[in-house]
């Protein structure tokens, strides 16, 4: 029996987005194109290029949020490969569920949920005890600096820093083999980043395959197996 | 829940349209419900809306297409043949229907324990400690005070009637929920509680539900998939995230568009 090839997680081929704006006379907006690459497991790829090359675009393509107008976005999920241009929306979510995580530039919060559930949502629905979620959120809150005083109250009572941190560990909680993390580093201070820094190399070590935004050139060195430059995927009009 | 069964669709409409005389209320919808699956439709009033939720819901015969729902046994069935029996079965246990104004799902005048107790008699429960007991347990779930149990609903505030209606529509373990405009006639403050709550129940018991809104921050909170109505049509469906952040339709963008920021 042959060793089985490492197996690529997500492999993209010509993908492209281009928004069309109707409320400004149908005016098109090419994003990205002919975006093509692959992450195999255990590998962290950085996506590099001046703000506004469609580095987020690309993620938010590669979490099912925003949709794919052509090409292909491979996701190995529960054993077969998926593709989520052409997903229908339950299997985008059972995607969400069991395969990618998405850590966003801001946190979305839900009135009235306290920072500990907003953490612990993400191992609940996948079907992990309450009390053992709520446990592993709080470590992981405890890990980031967020003080347990804090815990019981709702995120959008937080400063700026501490959303993000809560941010963070919502999408570093879970077990899954994916991960998009868009400028994890950007409002922390020293101490934090190296706490985020570590997380990522946690996952690199259990295998989790990252496409990361980062734009402080020290930590991208850090964390980057592998650079993808995004201006190559220019969609010029 | 078996494993088979979230794989199969809870409800389909096919194909379904209603006209009045020659007004088109609504025309063509198409799709599958899943079990858990929550679907939010939105639209300005007169998009239709509420016609299209009346259909699904068998309050109104279609002018076109049908109605089908997986009934117990596993067997999916066209809303128009069933029986009275079956029907109400379905309206009374299998179904929920949350209306904006309370006054029109609840029974003004007697105690919020008969409103949740009812439910539960009509289904054949006759012990009176354990229909109490029943009742108390869902007030509590839905946050009101055990104190009110034998105060009638036009006694509470807005906010409280309408968590005593989700309350009455639960208590029978329902498998679909309708709702229409669920959070309409509330103060923003009291809306956030009542969604808040409504995401929780939703999650906890696996419902499926199609929530009828104009409101696109309720679609967003409730709703895994959503379906933009215009003129009686849907215009653009998908996921909820995906629609509203990356709208295709010039009626969407618009509509996503006109959202105040808080």
């Amino acid at each position: 029996m042959r060793l089985e090839p490492v197996t690529a997680m997500i492999k993209i081929e010509n993908a492209e987005k281009t928004f069309v704006m109707h409320l400004q006379g149908g005016v098109e907006l090419p994003v990205v194109r002919g975006v093509s690459f692959q992450v195999r497991e255990g590998e962290c790829v950085v996506l590099s290029g001046p703000s506004g090359a469609g580095k987020s675009s690309i993620l938010k393509m590669i979490f099912g949020n925003y949709r794919c107008d052509g090409g292909r976005i491979g996701i190995r999920h529960e054993g077969s490969v998926i593709d989520l241009a052409t997903a229908e929306p339950r299997q985008v979510l059972s995607v969400r569920r069991a395969t990618i995580g998405y850590v966003s530039q801001f946190l979305r919060a839900v009135p009235r949920v306290a920072a500990i559930d907003v953490v612990a949502e993400p191992l609940i629905v996948g079907g992990v005890a309450r009390a053992e979620a709520r446990e592993r959120a709080g470590a992981l809150l405890r890990r980031l600096n967020i003080p347990e005083r804090l815990w019981a109250l709702p995120p959008s009572t937080f400063s700026g820093g501490e959303q993000q941190r809560v941010n963070i560990a919502r999408g570093f909680v879970s077990d899954l083999p994916i991960l998009l993390l868009d400028e994890p580093t950007a409002s922390l201070d020293a101490a934090n980043r190296s706490v985020v820094v570590e997380l990522i190399g946690e996952k690199k070590r259990a295998d989790v395959a990252m496409v990361a935004i980062v734009h402080d050139d020290e930590i991208r060195h850090l964390l980057a197996d592998r650079v993808v430059d995004v201006t190559s995927f220019a969609a010029a009009a | 829940m078996a494993e088979h069964e979230r794989h199969q669709p809870l409800l389909v409409a096919d194909h379904l349209g209603k006209n009045y005389g020659r007004l088109t209320a609504c025309r063509d919808v198409s799709f599958a419900l899943y079990p858990g699956e929550v679907l939010a439709i939105v639209g300005e009033s007169g998009s239709g809306k509420t016609t299209l939720l009346q259909l699904l819901s068998a309050q109104l015969a279609p002018s076109t297409g049908k109605v089908s729902y997986r009934m117990r046994d596993g067997v999916l069935r066209d809303l128009a043949s069933l029986g009275e029996a079956e029907r109400r079965f379905l309206f009374r246990t299998d179904w929920g229907y949350v209306h904006q104004d309370p006054a029109q799902g609840l029974r003004m005048a007697v105690s919020a324990g008969a409103n949740v107790g009812e439910r539960l008699m009509a289904v054949g429960w006759n012990h009176y400690g354990r229909i109490r007991d029943t009742a108390s347990s869902w007030l509590e779930r839905v946050e009101i005070d055990i104190g009110r149990i034998d105060d009638a609903p036009r006694t509470y505030s807005g906010g409280m009637r309408q968590r005593l209606q989700i309350a009455r529509n639960l208590v029978t373990e329902p498998r679909l929920v309708f709702m229409d405009e669920p959070t309409g006639g509330l103060d923003v403050s009291v809306q956030a509680r009542l969604l808040d709550l409504l995401r929780n129940l939703v999650s906890e018991l696996g419902l499926a539900a199609i929530v009828v809104t104009h409101d696109l921050a309720v679609a967003r909170l409730l709703s895994h998939r959503v379906m933009v109505m215009k003129g009686g049509r849907v215009i653009e469906t998908g996921l909820t995230d995906q629609v509203l952040d990356d709208p295709r339709e010039p009626y969407t963008q618009l509509l996503v568009s006109s959202i105040l920021p808080a």
